[in-house]
C-alpha cells in the first residue's frame, strides 16, 4: 500500500501557473483550459471582428496622421534638400543615420526570436514568434527609409544598384556603405518570406472561418490554397527549418555590416574592432526591449494571457538583462581600448563623450542600458508589468541615445579643433523621428487588426492532444 | 459493375474525418499498408510522426537550396571581380582593385537571399501551390480541416481505389465520418 501512494507524495504539487522553476517539471506554454478549437477562435477572433475597440482607432488614427505628416516632411526635405537637417560639417550624419541604426537594431528582435530560439528548440518562443517578426519587418521598413532619403539627390537612388548604366560605371563593392545596401535589403527580403511563409497555415484558417466573400477572397489568395495536406507540411517544414537555418547567420551580420560602416572609418570612437558584436548585442537588446514595449498592452488588450504568459516575459526579461550586461562590457572595453591604445584621439573621443558638451547624452545611455536593467536581478520586477513596460521604454531611449553618441560625439570633435562644430537637431529632424514612430505603430496596428498575431498552427502543434490533455486532467483530479 | 466505373469518373475520392491526431496516425500506417498511393493526410498544424506514417520520401528542397546559395556565392563574387577589377578599374584608398576579403559581405548576403528564395520558391512548387481551388475545398466539413479536424483522402485515380472496398477500409480506422467528393471538372 505504501508503494501506492509514495510516488504521489514525492511528485512536486500541479501548479496552475507555469512560473515554477523547478528544472524537473516541463512549464505548460499554454495556459487555461483550451483545446485547438479555442486557440483558433481566440487567435483569429481578433482578426474577425466586425469593430476595432474604440483604442485601436485611438492609437490608429494618431499614428495615421503622424505617417501623413512623416510624408510632407518627406516632400519637404526631397523639395528644399537635406539643409532642413542640423547636419553640417563636420556632423555630415545626423538623426538620418542615428534613426536608421535605432529602428535596424530593434529589427533584430524578431528574427532572432522566430531563427535562432527555432533553432535552439526553444518552444516558448513560439506564442511570440509572429508579434516579433510583425515587429521586426515594420522596424525594418523605418529603417531603410532614413538612408534612402538622406542622400543629397534621392531620385537618383538606382545609382546604388548594379546595373549596366550609359555612364559605364559600377558601384564600388569595396565600400562598407555598399554592403549595408545588400545587407539590409536581403535582411528584410528574408524576414518578410519567413514572416509570410510562418502565416501561411494561419491565413488558411483564417480563409476557411470567413463569414463573407470579400474575406474568403482576400485570405483565400494570400493562403495560396493552403490545404494541410501532409504532403505539403514535409516539404513547409523543411524549408522553414532551412529559413531558419539560413537567417541566423543574416541576423547577426546585418548589424556587424551596419557597424563596418563605422568601423572601417577613421574617425576616433568609431576605429574599433569590438563594433559588430557590440552592435549586435545591442540590437538584440533593444529589439527584446520593444517586443516586451509592444507585448505587456497587447496581450492584455486582447486578452493573449494564456498564449503569452508571464513566463514568456520573464525570459524576455532575463535576455534584456543578459545583453544590458553584455552591452556594458562593450562600453567598458571601447574606452580601455581608448586608453590602452595611447593614441591621443581615441583618448580624446573617449574623455569628450564622458565630460564633453554631449556628456548628457552619454551618461543618460549609460544609466537607462547599463544601470537600470539590473533591475531584472530581482525575479519580483522580473514579473511586475508595469516595471518591466517602463524599464523597456527606457531601454530603447538608452540605446537611441546610444546611436547618439556614438556618431554625434565622434563627429563633432575630431582631429583638428579648427574644425569642431556642435550638432543642434532642427524641428525636422525630431518631427522625423516622431513620424517614424508613427509609421511603425501604424502598419504595427494594421496588423494588429487583421493578422494572425499568434502562430496558431504552431501552438497548436506544441498542445498536448485532447486525449493527452484529458490524461493529464484525470492525474490531476484522479 | 459498368455503372459502378462509371461513376468512378465523377468521384474525387473518398474523406474520412477524425477528431484526434492519434487516430489519425493509425488510420495513415493502414492506408500506406494497403499499398495506397495517391493519398494524402489533411491536418491543421504538422503532427508529429505523420511523416513516417504515411512514408513521405525526404524532399530534395535542401539540396535546391544548396545549389542556390552555391550560385548566389559565385555570382557575387565572379560579378564583383569583373564589375570592380575588369570592365571598371579604380584606385581607391590605395586599396587593390581585386581583394576578396572587401567581396566577402556581399557575396555572403546574395548567397542567403537566393537561398532563401528558393527555398520559399521551391517548398510552393514542389507543394504545387498557389492552387487556389482544390475539389477538397468544396466539402463543408473540410473547412475544419485548419482547425481541430484531421482528415485522410484517398483519391479514385488510384488504381486500388474501389468505391466499396475503400470505404470499408477507412472505416475500419474508426473515423467521425466518411465522406464522398465529388470532383465535377
Amino acid at each position: 500500500m505504501s508503494t501506492a501512494t509514495a510516488p504521489a507524495t514525492v511528485q512536486p504539487p500541479i501548479l496552475e501557473d507555469n512560473l515554477t522553476e523547478d528544472p524537473r517539471r516541463q512549464p505548460a506554454l499554454i495556459m487555461g483550459n483550451h483545446d485547438y478549437q479555442s486557440v483558433t477562435d481566440k487567435v483569429c477572433g481578433l482578426a474577425e471582428r466586425d469593430r476595432a475597440p474604440l483604442g485601436w482607432h485611438i492609437a490608429f488614427w494618431t499614428s495615421a496622421v503622424l505617417t501623413g505628416f512623416l510624408m510632407v516632411l518627406i516632400a519637404y526635405l526631397f523639395w528644399e534638400g537635406i539643409g532642413i537637417w542640423g547636419n553640417n560639417q563636420p556632423v555630415g550624419w545626423g538623426f538620418d543615420i542615428i534613426n536608421f541604426v535605432f529602428w535596424v537594431g530593434i529589427g533584430h528582435a524578431g528574427t532572432l526570436i522566430s531563427a535562432i530560439l527555432f533553432l535552439l528548440r526553444q518552444h516558448w518562443r513560439t506564442a511570440i514568434n509572429r508579434f516579433a517578426e510583425a515587429m521586426t519587418i515594420f522596424a525594418v521598413i523605418c529603417a531603410g527609409l532614413f538612408p534612402a532619403i538622406h542622400i543629397g539627390r534621392p531620385w537618383v537612388i538606382y545609382w546604388l544598384a548594379p546595373f549596366p548604366n550609359q555612364m559605364d560605371m559600377w558601384p564600388n563593392f569595396r565600400s562598407p556603405l555598399l554592403w549595408d545596401v545588400f545587407a539590409v535589403s536581403t535582411y528584410f527580403l528574408v524576414s518578410l518570406m519567413f514572416w509570410y511563409v510562418g502565416m501561411i497555415p494561419d491565413l488558411a484558417t483564417l480563409r476557411d472561418r470567413a463569414k463573407t466573400r470579400i474575406r474568403s477572397f482576400i485570405y483565400g489568395v494570400l493562403a495560396l490554397g493552403w490545404n494541410g495536406s501532409g504532403r505539403h507540411w514535409h516539404r513547409y517544414e523543411v524549408a522553414y527549418l532551412l529559413l531558419a537555418a539560413l537567417a541566423t547567420p543574416l541576423v547577426l551580420s546585418v548589424h556587424s555590416v551596419v557597424s563596418f560602416d563605422f568601423a572601417t572609418s577613421q574617425v576616433p570612437g568609431w576605429h574599433l574592432s569590438i563594433f559588430p558584436p557590440y552592435f549586435v548585442a545591442g540590437a538584440i537588446f533593444s529589439g527584446f526591449a520593444m517586443v516586451v514595449t509592444l507585448l505587456v498592452p497587447c496581450r492584455k488588450w486582447f486578452g493573449l494571457e494564456d498564449f503569452i504568459t508571464l513566463r514568456h516575459l520573464e525570459n524576455m526579461n532575463k535576455v534584456i538583462l543578459a545583453t544590458s550586461l553584455m552591452v556594458g562590457l562593450a562600453y567598458l572595453t571601447e574606452t580601455i581600448l581608448a586608453w590602452y591604445s595611447e593614441d591621443r584621439y581615441e583618448i580624446f573621443a573617449m574623455d569628450n563623450r564622458k565630460v564633453g558638451p554631449y556628456a548628457w547624452a552619454f551618461w543618460t545611455m549609460l544609466i537607462c542600458n547599463v544601470v537600470i536593467p539590473h533591475i531584472f536581478w530581482f525575479r519580483s520586477m522580473r514579473r511586475n508589468l508595469v516595471i518591466m513596460f517602463i524599464i523597456s521604454i527606457l531601454v530603447n531611449v538608452g540605446m537611441w541615445f546610444e546611436r547618439f553618441v556614438i556618431i554625434v560625439t565622434s563627429l563633432h570633435r575630431d582631429f583638428v579643433p579648427t574644425s569642431w562644430h556642435m550638432f543642434v537637431p532642427t524641428w525636422v529632424d525630431i518631427s522625423m523621428l516622431v513620424g517614424s514612430f508613427g509609421l511603425f505603430f501604424f502598419l504595427f496596428l494594421l496588423f494588429l487588426r487583421y493578422g494572425p498575431i499568434v502562430s496558431v498552427a504552431e501552438l497548436k502543434a506544441e498542445m498536448p492532444s485532447p486525449r493527452e490533455a484529458a490524461a493529464a486532467r484525470e492525474r490531476r483530479h484522479g | 459493375m459498368a455503372d459502378a466505373s462509371n461513376s468512378v469518373h465523377s468521384v474525387y475520392g473518398l474523406l474520412a474525418e477524425f477528431e484526434h491526431p492519434e487516430d489519425l496516425l493509425h488510420a495513415a500506417e493502414k492506408v500506406r499498408l494497403a499499398g495506397y498511393s495517391s493519398w494524402d493526410t489533411f491536418t491543421p498544424f504538422q503532427v508529429h510522426g505523420l511523416d513516417d506514417a504515411m512514408g513521405v520520401r525526404r524532399t530534395i528542397l535542401p539540396w535546391l537550396v544548396f545549389g542556390a546559395g552555391a550560385f548566389g556565392c559565385g555570382i557575387a563574387i565572379l560579378f564583383q571581380w569583373w564589375t570592380n577589377a575588369v570592365d571598371y578599374p579604380f584606385l581607391i584608398s590605395g586599396k587593390p582593385e581585386w581583394s576578396l576579403p572587401a567581396n566577402i559581405p556581399v557575396a555572403f548576403e546574395v548567397t542567403i537571399l537566393c537561398a532563401a528564395i528558393v527555398a520559399v520558391v521551391g517548398m510552393l512548387w514542389l507543394n504545387n501551390l498557389p492552387r487556389l481551388h482544390h475539389p477538397l475545398f468544396r466539402s463543408e466539413r473540410f473547412r475544419r480541416a485548419t482547425t481541430d479536424r484531421f482528415f485522410l483522402a484517398i483519391e479514385a485515380s488510384d488504381p486500388l481505389f474501389d468505391e466499396v472496398a475503400t470505404r470499408k477500409l477507412l472505416e475500419s480506422t474508426k473515423p467521425s465520418a466518411v465522406e464522398c467528393i465529388e470532383d465535377t471538372t
